[in-house]
């Protein structure tokens, strides 16, 4: 494809020299180049945006208040987010609690029987559920369970188990997927029980990387807000029944941004940056981890394959 | 006498057994643990499909009492209970389609830039900071949004753009900050890590040999980009830019927080305006009367739906990708995998 023109000298000496088209070539070859890593410049320039300014606006109103202090009325100044706090904890511990084992169920499902009917369709349903809108499922468990029993936190747990299980379960898979075949086929070889195979050598050899599965999977219902507008709703104080509206730190953190007073956007800054940074902790660490793992354990693994 | 048996039924009815034992397992246990595994799986599907026609029971008042014309009307009004999806239909597509326009050169340079460019010790920790762009919650987002971006947009760009572009209908008008540019601003810095992310998968399926075979031909890297990595996976990059559209139509927070929240049809992109999903958010829990609730279910239904529709085109595309270059192995079925009871 190259156009260099040949010139052959008296002494037999070839030349080779660049036509036009080429210089062309190569000073386009240098400009996209650079567009492209301008690009990726552009691409991580809001993220250290939105860290400087949730670090900056948040990091004042960060104090021991703010973890133990229900809210102040609007216009007061201190207060804290204590009961949010304790209402996402308790939202999020309650849909995990049921989501991992079942998303893991069915990651098994998903991995062990891969080529079953059921397999495809639940792959495909899975697929579907990840990307579906959060506000979607805040509906269905607004007609499913709010309708008939009211406003709860089995209602906002409801909509973020929703939410969990096909990531839960997708993560799984993607792991259990890299542990290579021959090893199910050696455990099946010495006549133990497929069950048995899958729950004490399978998982056994992941299990740490399904934990930072679970980890990324409870940092991501952490952050919901739409599916919880309408299913836990809010609370000015802390629960005290279980069944009663409970407050989640992003529901509060909206509610008050659009409140109008300072003091409280000072709260929603500062619950911005407890999200933001439990968020960061979870991902930067489960990333690490599964560096340095990949590293020591499931490469010999592959290589004997 | 008694009547012989056919020999061949005889035969075919034993095969029959034969096989049926051959399927199944001697444990018990692993028979319990597939069904175990397999009604959980059925419970999620199963939860998928009802969750579809819990939403359309609730929304068909409104469908029965507007019909099609709920699609085409513009006005939005609990008190006169006059309820159209036009105008939010209209704000989800103009911030959507900003948001694409904005994001998709970007992610798809950022791919190509990881992917096929940049030395491991920079993509790694660039990697790091796009993919930690999906991690952030969208309320931190819309918090970000409303107090950090529409200032600034406001001061810096839109008054630019009224100053010297105000000939055109989509820089007219008074400028507040919030509006539909602020959404669609924001909207492209949520998908940018989508979009990049399914675009270096799509990538990693070009074999290496490929890349190469072009390389040897005597093109240059941005050529060879061109010719060997984009032109293959062009299929893979719509899908994932459908991907990015369907997360960009479903995102709820960030967008009810900057956008402004008026239900109404205006060409200028400083105007506010209202989606589908950031009305859900706005009115759901306060909907005065049964014919709101009803109309703005039926709003969450043709969302689902819309996305549900825009997620299958992707997934069929990314699917064909994958399989351009990795054929279906033909004895796929006789794995270990394909059985649920597997003979032990």
């Amino acid at each position: 494809m190259s156009s260099e023109k040949e010139l052959s000298l008296d002494n037999g000496a070839v030349i080779y020299s660049y036509s036009l088209r080429d210089r062309w070539r190569k000073w386009c070859n240098y400009f996209m180049l650079g567009c492209l890593f301008l690009l990726s410049l552009i691409a991580a320039i809001p993220f250290l945006f939105i860290v400087y300014y949730v670090l900056a606006k948040g990091i004042s109103s960060v104090n021991w208040d703010f973890f133990t202090q229900l809210p102040k009325p609007p216009g007061e100044e201190g207060g804290g987010m204590s009961n949010a706090l304790i209402g996402s904890l308790v939202v999020v511990g309650m849909a995990s609690l049921v989501g991992i084992p079942w998303g893991m169920g069915m990651g098994v499902y998903l991995s062990e029987y891969r080529a079953t009917r059921t397999a495809k369709a639940l792959r495909f349903v899975v697929d579907l559920l990840i990307s579906a809108p959060s506000i979607v499922i805040g509906i269905f468990i607004y007609g499913f369970i709010v309708v008939r029993y009211g406003f709860s936190s089995y209602a906002g747990s409801a909509a973020l188990l929703l939410i969990m299980l096909p990531v839960v379960a997708k993560g799984t898979e993607e792991i259990l997927k890299m542990v290579p075949n021959h090893i199910r086929e050696a455990g099946l070889a010495l006549g133990i029980p497929r069950w048995k195979v899958i729950v004490r050598i399978i998982i056994p050899s992941v299990l740490s990387m399904c934990v930072t599965v679970i980890m990324l999977a409870i940092a991501r219902i952490a952050g919901e807000t739409a599916p919880l507008l309408f299913t836990a709703l809010g609370n000015q104080y802390h629960i005290r029944d279980l069944s009663e509206p409970i407050a989640t730190l992003p529901v509060q953190i909206y509610e008050f941004s659009k409140s109008g007073f300072e003091q409280m956007e000072k709260q929603a800054w500062a619950g911005a940056m407890v999200l933001v940074l439990f968020v960061f902790f979870i991902n930067f660490f489960t990333r690490m981890f599964l560096f340095f793992y990949k590293k020591d354990k499931i490469k010999p693994f592959q290589k004997g394959k | 006498m008694t009547k012989k048996p056919n020999p061949v039924f005889i035969f075919s009815f034993l095969s029959f057994l034969k096989r049926k034992q051959e399927k199944r397992d001697i444990h018990i246990q692993d028979r319990l643990f597939y069904f175990f595994l397999k009604g959980l799986s059925w419970s999620l599907i199963f939860l998928f499909f009802y969750m579809l026609f819990v939403i359309f029971q609730m929304s068909w008042p409104a469908f029965s009492h507007f019909g099609m014309k709920f699609f085409v009307n513009i006005e939005w009004n609990s008190w006169t209970k006059n309820f159209g999806a036009l105008s939010l239909i209209y704000g989800t597509a103009v911030t959507s389609f900003l948001a694409l326009l904005l994001a998709v050169p970007v992610s798809v340079g950022v791919a190509l830039f990881l992917n096929e460019l940049s030395p491991g010790w920079l993509a790694r920790p660039l990697g790091f900071v796009v993919e930690m762009l999906a991690a952030v919650p969208s309320i931190v987002y819309g918090l970000w949004g409303l107090f950090v971006l529409a200032p600034v947009l406001r001061d810096y760009v839109q008054s630019f753009l009224s100053k010297y572009l105000s000939f055109l209908p989509i820089f007219q008008g008074n400028y507040y900050g919030v509006g539909m540019m602020c959404g669609g601003v924001i909207l492209a810095i949520m998908i940018i890590p989508t979009i990049s992310s399914i675009c270096r998968e799509v990538f990693r399926t070009i074999p290496e040999a490929n890349r190469e075979a072009v390389l040897g031909l005597g093109t240059t890297r941005w050529e060879m980009l061109k010719i060997a990595v984009l032109k293959g996976s062009s299929t893979g990059i719509i899908g994932a830019v459908i991907m990015g559209l369907g997360r960009a139509l479903g995102e709820t927070m960030a967008v009810t927080m900057v956008i402004g929240n008026a239900t109404s049809i205006k060409a200028s992109l400083f105007e506010p305006a209202q989606t589908m999903a950031s009305i859900l958010a706005n009115q759901y829990a306060e909907a005065d009367n049964e014919l709101h609730l009803a109309s703005l279910t039926a709003v969450g239904f043709s969302l689902f739906c819309l996305s549900l529709i825009i997620n299958i085109l992707a997934l069929l595309l990314v699917w064909r990708m994958e399989k351009k270059f990795y054929p279906r192995r033909k004895n796929r079925k006789n794995n270990v995998f394909s059985i649920g009871k597997v003979k032990v």
